[in-house]
Formats: structure tokens, sequence, C-alpha cells
């Protein structure tokens, strides 16, 4: 349903973000008028380089940048959810009892909601486990639940694969596809894995200097996946990398 | 010569039985320096204080402790179940459980309810922890007469003085363990749009309860501590008030049994209350496990 090409899509947009200024302490501004749009259902994913400021722009869409100065105009809708890098359970209660933290409706509707999207990241039966005793992995897959059991209409998530595994990352890739196509809440995620992005989202900005430097939709993934034909995503690959710059620090050298 | 042949009788010892070394499974591991706590060893918990009571009675039975100076354990013992068979003890303890409980009560409370006051509002902190910080400064006893102008020596003032002390340690520890709650989890609850209501009981309390457990183990002994400054007070009725009477008349055994009483009190609450921190934190790895 998101899948115009090229541009900004005028219909139903989920998110508006207009000339977006963001500065910390009496520095040059982080954000300097940003302006971004996201369709309803739409996958959009950010790159830029480290200190770009991709962070700060989600936790002003997230609401979270109380005491930030700045101005502009942001428009998210009314149910938004942050999945954070950190899978950010409380280590004090149950693992459903985390899924269902702050959940709207009634107790015993919440807690079946929060059992359903348990066993849909596949935890059926964990529901009584300490945060702690679950690997990291599996800690990233509550915290998954928990954002999808209040049904979001926007999911916001800051590198939230970053402390994966490679093989652990592939499966959260395919079980985050997999729960978007069930509740297709519009996304917008940070990430620092150019391929990460390619693959999951339907565009791809990166971000420099305050503001959007590049845009750009990613290859057609309703039916033919990006894998299979190879051509597009090389291009876009290549294109994405030079956006962000020959001076990459080495240091994310090898995520790249 | 006689080196050479032992080496060799070695050398036969580790060969010879394979047998035995096939049994057992191989345990090979890296060596690393233990900095973590081991296991405890069970019952060893109480043996400070078996040893303690090995070295009254001991120092009691060979002379070396005056009676008069100090009473030997057996005629403690004597005394004690003396004292509880005609009631005096079991009526006295009575009052002293019920008074230390009350001002356990409203200190617990009072401490709780000004910690959270002035741990999640600036202008709690601003009103209430400025005042708090002085009321630490002064001791309790120095407290003492004016409380007793104010409440009269009864029941009250009693009370009133032991929650004045136990409120101190649960307002530091609560306040101190709220506040240093993870600015993550606070960012958390404000994206899951958790109302203060909620915030609190779910984010805040749990996040505090180690720092209110220390406090509240702090505070359950100085409620006893409390209790015998009061019950030295014109008491009619209480442990102190026993003991304070065996004084005039000289009855060093029975302060003695007071004091043990006042002592097996402490304990046991404190171990009461790190049984429920074991089990209301269970949630935690750390250096203790
Ligand atoms: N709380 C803060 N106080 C002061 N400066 C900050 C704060 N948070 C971020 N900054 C600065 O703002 C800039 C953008 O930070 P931000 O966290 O948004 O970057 P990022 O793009 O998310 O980087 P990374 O990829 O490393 O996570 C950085 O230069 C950072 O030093
Ligand atoms: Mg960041």
């Amino acid at each position: 349903m998101a899948a115009h090409a090229g541009g900004l899509s005028t219909t139903a947009a989920a998110v508006v973000v207009r000339d977006l200024v963001r500065s910390y302490g009496t520095g040059a501004g982080v954000l300097d008028g940003l302006d971004l749009e996201i369709a309803a259902g739409e996958f959009v994913a950010i790159l830029g380089r480290s200190g770009s400021g991709k962070s700060t722009l989600l936790r002003a869409l997230a609401g979270l940048d109380h005491d930030v100065r700045g101005s502009g105009r942001v428009e998210v809708p009314r149910n938004v959810s942050v999945v954070f890098q950190d899978s950010r359970l409380l280590p004090w209660a149950r693992v459903l009892d985390n899924v269902v933290l702050g959940h709207e409706a009634p107790p015993a509707r919440a807690r079946e909601a929060g059992r359903a999207a348990l066993a849909e990241v596949g935890l059926a039966g964990r529901e009584r486990a300490w945060p702690n005793e679950l690997s990291g992995g599996e800690q990233q897959r509550v915290s998954l639940a928990r954002s999808l059991a209040r049904s979001p209409e926007l999911l916001l998530a800051d590198e939230p694969f970053g402390a994966l595994d490679a093989l652990t990352r592939l499966r959260m890739h395919d079980l985050l596809r997999d729960l978007l196509r069930r509740h297709h809440p519009s996304v917008l995620m940070v990430t620092h894995d150019v391929d990460e992005a390619i693959v999951l989202a339907d565009r791809v900005v990166v971000l420099d200097a305050g503001r959007i430097a590049l845009e750009r939709r990613t290859p057609a993934r309703d039916g033919s996946r990006p894998t299979a034909d190879p051509g597009p995503h090389r291009t876009l690959r290549a294109e994405l990398l030079e956006a962000l710059g020959p001076d990459t620090d080495p240091a994310r050298k090898d995520t790249l | 010569m006689g080196c050479a042949v032992t080496a060799v009788v070695q050398a036969g010892r580790v060969t010879a039985p394979g047998r035995a070394t096939a049994h057992q499974a191989v345990d090979v591991r890296p060596r690393v320096r233990r900095l973590g706590l081991r296991k405890p060893v069970p019952l060893a918990a109480g043996s400070g204080v078996v040893l303690l009571l090995a070295v009254w009675t001991a120092g009691s039975a060979t002379g070396l402790i005056d009676p008069r100076v100090l009473s030997a354990p057996w005629t403690v013992v004597t005394t004690g179940v003396d004292l509880a068979v005609d009631g005096r003890l079991v009526e006295n303890l009575a009052v002293s459980l019920g008074r230390a409980a009350q001002g356990l009560a409203w200190g617990v409370l009072a401490g709780v309810t000004l910690a959270l006051l002035s741990g999640l509002s600036r202008l709690g902190e601003a009103l209430l922890d400025g005042p708090i910080q002085v009321k630490r400064a002064v001791p309790n006893l120095a407290l003492l007469p004016l409380l007793i102008l104010w409440f009269g020596i009864g029941e009250e003032m009693k009370v009133v003085t032991i929650a004045l002390g136990v409120f101190i340690p649960i307002y530091i520890h609560t306040h101190n363990g709220l506040r240093s709650i993870d600015k993550r989890y606070v960012e958390l609850a404000e994206t899951l749009r958790l109302d203060r209501r909620r915030f609190v009981t779910r984010v805040v309390l749990p996040g505090a309860l180690p720092g209110f457990l220390l406090g509240l183990r702090f505070a359950v002994t100085g409620s006893l501590l409390a209790l015998v400054v009061v019950e030295q007070v014109n008491g009619t009725a209480g442990i102190g008030y026993m003991m304070e009477l065996a004084r005039t008349y000289g009855q060093t055994e029975v302060i003695v049994v007071g004091l043990v009483v006042y002592g097996v009190l402490g304990y046991t609450a404190d171990q009461a209350v790190r049984l429920l921190q074991r089990r209301a934190l269970t949630w935690r790895r750390t250096l203790e496990d």
C-alpha cells in the first residue's frame, strides 16, 4: 500500500515532521530544519553517521525529549510504541507483566493479548520467567511482544537488533517482517546496517547535518524478494554507502 | 637413589589403578581467581552467636566472670523461666512488642510517604528534604524532653519517639533507592503512557524496594533502640520497666534477662527482614546469591 513510486506520498501520512530543530546545550542544532513524512503502514529506515542525530529524531517523535531545546512541528498517531536498543524490561516484573505493562485494556483482556503476543514471538510458556533468565535475543523478542500487544499505529525502533549476533539478527528480521504483515503499523527504525535497512524498509533515509540528505525507495518487496534479484539491491547499497560518506569511522566499517 | 625409587613408585601409583580414575568424570577447568562469595554454608549463620554463648558459659563456669557483674547463662535461663512462668515476662514483652510495632508501623508509613513526596516532585523535595535532614542531625534522645512536654509521659510519647527514630532510615534509603532508579525505566514508563499511579506502583516502588528493605533493617533495630530509651522513662510496663525495677533491687540476672530478650528480639527481627529481602528480591542477581 505504501509502494508509491518515488517522492513523498501525500495520502494518509501517519507521521508529519516539519522544520524540526533540536539542539543540546548551546551547541549548534543537532537537527536543523528536518522534514519527514511517513505514510500509514510504511516502513522507513534511518541511516546516518554516529552522532548525526538519529536517536535525537526518534526521541523527538517518541516525545521523550522534554528538556531539549528546539522548535518545529511533530505529528504522530495517538498509539505509539518504542523498541529500544536494550530490551528495557523491568527486571522486577515477570515476562508477562512486562508485556502487559501499561496496556489499556482491562487486566484479563490485556493478559490475553500479552499471551498471544508472546506466542507470536515464539515465547509461549515463558510468561512467568524473570527477564534476567532470558537470553539477549529472547529479551528483545519480549520487548517486541510488548510493543505489538498494544497494536501501535507507529512503531519507533532505535537500533533494536544492534546488540544481537548476526544469526539472531536474521531470525529477528524474519520475525519482524512476519509481525508487521499482520499488524501493519508505520515503522521508523534507526539502524547502522545498510543491508538491514534495505531488506526491511520500504524507504531508506540518510540523515546528515541535521537534515535528510538522501532518501530512496527500496526495490519492490511484494512478490519478488530483493535477495532474489541482487542487482538493484547492490546499486542502492552503493549509493547509500556513498551518502554515508567515505570518512565513515572505521569502527563501523565491518557492519557496513 | 632413594628419590628415584619413590618417583618410580609414585609413577606406578598414578598409572596402575587406571580403572579408579576412569570412573571419575574429568573436571579440568581454567583457574580463575574467585572474587564473588562461595556458596553459603548451611547453618553457618548462627555460628557467631553460638561462639559468643560458649565464651560466656566458659567464663562463668571457670569463675572468670563474677556473677555480680554478669550473671551466668544458666542463672539467666532459670530466671527467664521463672519470669515466664509467673507471667511477668510475657506481659512485659507483649507491651514492649506492641509499642515497637506501633512505632515501626507509623514510622514506616511516614518514611515511605515522605520519600515518595520528596523523591517524585521537585516541590516536595524543596519543602521536605531540608527539614528531614535537620531532624536527622538531631539525636532522638535530645528530642525526648520536648516530646515529653508535648505528649506527656504516656504511651503516645513512646510511640511517637519510636516512630521518629524509624522514619529517618526508611526515608533516607527509600528516597535514595527511588532516586537511583535507572532513567531508562522512567523513559519506558513514559512511552508506555503509564499514569502516575501505575508509574509509582509498577516502577518506582519495586525499583526502590531494595533501598526500602535496607532502610527497614535499620528501622527495625532502631525501633528497639528507641524502645529501650522510652521504656526507662516512667514506665509502668514493658521490658525496660522490668529492667529498671530490677536495677533498684539489684537483680543483675533480671537485667540480663531483659538484655537477652532485647537481643533476641533485635536479631529475630533482623533475620525476618533479611528473609523478606530474599523473598521480595528474587529477581536480582547479585553478589549475595
Ligand atoms: N543528552 C545529550 N546531551 C548533550 N548532547 C547530546 C545528548 N544526546 C546526544 N547529544 C549529542 O547530539 C548529537 C546527536 O546524538 P544522537 O544520539 O542523536 O546521535 P545518533 O545519530 O543516534 O548516533 P549513534 O549512531 O552513535 O547512536 C551527538 O553529537 C551527541 O553528542
Ligand atoms: Mg543513537
